[in-house]
């Protein structure tokens, strides 16, 4: 199996500023990884690097199984698809589309067959004669993404492709995107910082922390599983709960959390296995249940309920755990009032627990 | 309070004439009066036959109208030994300004192109020195310049006053064209690219018809500030590519006898006449594109 994208040993630094640092990602052939990270962590450069719009100041990029760490970014294969669509004003839909096909000296048929074939696909043949300025933005979108797809590329670079628009168009060019993936098969890097968008189309996920890779795994185990406390805390909304605890070790191991003990026999311990000492506990609001449910976990306590937010399709109540702040979900059917105390139970198998620096237990 | 206006607020606002709005307009009027008199008493005195012009009544309107001083400067007024009028300086003008004009205005759209899109190494020195070429004062090079055309063999001819206006004319057009070129997004550049497009591909293609606002106020300015040049004209002109301006001079300075008054201000409002009329059909387009590089930049 060859790899669709390969990058090795990879840093950039603008001047002292080292915005990527030794990052190794092998991506392969028809998968779309989706890139997430902060604000300024880097996503953007690495994909001009990728793109070859900017020049690695050590390491190598491989794409379709050649180095193309010296080549201009039209010979390396790749279609990028950028933030804010950089369609070209003065022409139509049509020019911008066959643009690069006319640079590239392609014979006129073809070139108005890809650009018939693109337009297809997209659905965007009533708007080939216009301009840009008089389409909407899903629309441009659209268009931006057909520039890409009518040099039958390798792969496909998005830069934040829909993050100008509206969350309804959101969704659905995301879908958009997603049978679009599934019909060209071909390799996609996508860079957001939405993780509902990374969720909802990665085959992986490579997370970015300061130009570093925090996680680079499936979307089910980046949420399951998290590499580190950043990533926990980085994936799920409302955030993970963290709380304090310390790790007893014996013949009866538990989390203590103040006053309570957590059961850890259910918790399974990755790489340096149990270690006493203290500990970050985490567990995610909706893997805690209220009332009766409750009942039957592993671990159950009573908290008092300081705020509900009501967010629909549930609920989101803020309480306090051993003074620690703590929130959980409920079904958004409830009579609990703001006062009340609650049972609550959740079961650490499905918790994760970070050392002292931060990283998975 | 006043109850003048007891009407529900609603629709639009009725205007009202404060005493801030009648100063601002006074001061208007005062202003335009003052820089309309002396094309006022151009324009009079032109169209009035020497005699009249004589009597020295400045303001009153010419009693016969004739333009026989126009045609005089035009076509047969003396500027030193001929006595063509100013229409080969017209025409000398014209030459000068149309090719030093398309000249540089391209190479500092070139060159702010590049100073914007291709970070070369050097870019910014590059930039640094050109942007202090336009602080230079023009008169403290002439003599270097003189000098170095004289052993090139081109002092004195169209092609040398064509490099000395495409010199000085480079900082400020290269500005210019920089600074609207970065109000670009960087995106549209890396698109092009992608698509595979070189360096003049995207000039040309991408970059110059996105650019036409901002051409047009590099036209506009180059264009004014070369047909109104003398000194540069009357240095590098030689015999035969003296510019209008030059030859107006001419005109007014030499005179046998008789000062004609009238002669002199129908050649001097041919002089002007072309940058006027620029600014007149262009005014709005220039405003916009100075407006354009402004905001943006
Ligand atoms: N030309 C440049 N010169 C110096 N520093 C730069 C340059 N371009 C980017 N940076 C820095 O590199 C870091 C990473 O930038 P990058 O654009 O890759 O972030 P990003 O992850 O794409 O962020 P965002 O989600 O906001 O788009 C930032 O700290 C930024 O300030
Ligand atoms: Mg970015």
């Amino acid at each position: 199996m060859t790899n669709g994208v390969s990058i090795r040993d990879l840093s950039l630094s603008f001047g002292s500023l080292s915005v990527i640092d030794t990052l190794n990602i092998d991506i392969q052939e028809g998968e779309f990884l989706v890139l997430l990270g902060p604000s300024g962590c880097g996503k953007s450069t690495l994909l001009n690097v990728i793109a070859g719009l900017l020049e690695a100041t050590d390491g190598e990029v491989w794409i379709s199984g050649r180095n193309v760490t010296w080549e201009e970014p039209k010979d390396r294969g790749i279609g990028m698809v950028f933030q804010s669509y950089a369609l070209y004003p003065q022409m139509t839909v049509e020019k911008n589309l066959s643009f690069g096909l006319q640079v590239s000296g392609m014979a006129k048929p073809e070139i108005s067959k890809r650009v018939a074939r693109a337009a297809e696909v997209l659905q965007i043949e009533p708007l080939l004669k216009r301009r840009p300025g008089a389409l909407s933005g899903g629309q441009r979108q659209r268009v931006a993404i057909g520039r890409a797809l009518v040099r039958d590329v390798d792969v496909f670079l998005f830069d934040e492709p829909l993050s100008n628009l509206d969350a309804k168009l959101r969704a659905e060019l995301r879908v958009e995107i997603k049978r679009l993936h599934q019909k060209l098969s071909n390799t996609m890097i996508y860079v957001t910082h939405d993780q509902i968008e990374a969720m909802t189309l990665a085959d992986r996920i490579a997370i970015m922390k300061g130009g570093v890779l925090q996680q680079l795994d499936t979307p089910q185990t980046i949420y399951s599983r998290p590499a580190n406390r950043f990533v926990a805390g980085f994936i799920g909304s409302p955030g993970m709960n963290f709380l304090n605890a310390e790790l007893e070790a014996g013949a009866d191991p538990a989390f203590k959390v103040g006053a309570s003990r957590i059961p850890a026999a259910g918790y399974s311990f990755d790489g340096l296995g149990l270690v006493a000492g203290p500990v970050t506990f985490g567990v995610r609001p909706e893997h805690v249940a209220a009332g009766e449910q409750a009942e039957k976990l592993p671990f159950v306590t009573d908290v008092p309920i300081e705020v509900i937010e009501p967010m629909g399709a549930d609920t989101l109540v803020w309480s306090r755990f051993e003074g620690q702040e703590f929130t959980f979900r409920i079904d958004s059917e409830h009579t609990y009032r703001v006062g009340d105390q609650v049972r609550i139970g959740f079961d650490p198998a499905r918790a994760s627990v970070f050392d002292a620096s931060g990283n998975r237990l | 309070m006043t109850q003048t206006n007891p009407a529900v607020a609603r629709g639009r606002k009725p205007k009202k004439m404060s005493p801030a709005r009648y100063g601002l307009y006074g001061l208007l009027v005062i202003s335009a009066t003052f820089f309309l008199t002396p094309l006022y008493v151009m324009i009079v005195t032109s169209l009035k036959p020497l005699e009249e012009v004589r009597l020295g009544r400045l303001f009153s309107l010419p009693a016969d109208i004739t333009f026989d001083a126009w045609i005089k400067a035009w076509s047969t007024a003396c500027t030193g030994v001929t006595c063509a009028g100013i229409s080969p300086g017209f025409v000398n003008s014209v030459q000068i300004t149309v090719v030093s004009v398309l000249i540089s205005v391209l190479l500092g759209a070139v060159n702010g192109y590049a100073l914007s899109f291709w970070r070369y190494r050097g870019a910014n020195v590059l930039f640094g020195i050109l942007v202090m070429g336009a602080f230079v004062p023009f008169q403290a090079v002439i003599y270097p310049l003189i000098v170095f055309q004289r052993e090139i063999g081109i002092f004195g001819s169209l092609a040398g006053i064509v490099m000395v206006h495409c010199i000085f004319g480079m900082p400020i057009i290269t500005l210019i064209f920089r600074n609207y070129f970065s109000s670009l997004p960087e995106e549209l550049f890396k698109a092009a690219r992608i698509d595979g497009a070189g360096f003049w591909q995207i000039f040309l293609r991408i970059m110059m018809p996105m650019a036409v606002p901002i051409t047009a106020v590099a036209v506009i300015l180059q264009t004014t500030g070369i047909w109104n040049d003398y000194l540069l004209g009357l240095v590098f002109g030689g015999r035969d590519n003296q510019p209008m301006t030059v030859q107006l001079n001419n005109i007014v300075t030499t005179s046998y006898g008789v000062r004609e008054y009238n002669v002199n201000m129908a050649a001097t409002i041919l002089t002007a006449a072309v940058p006027l009329v620029i600014y007149f059909l262009s005014g709005r387009f220039f405003v916009q594109g100075i407006a354009a590089g402004a905001v943006k930049g």
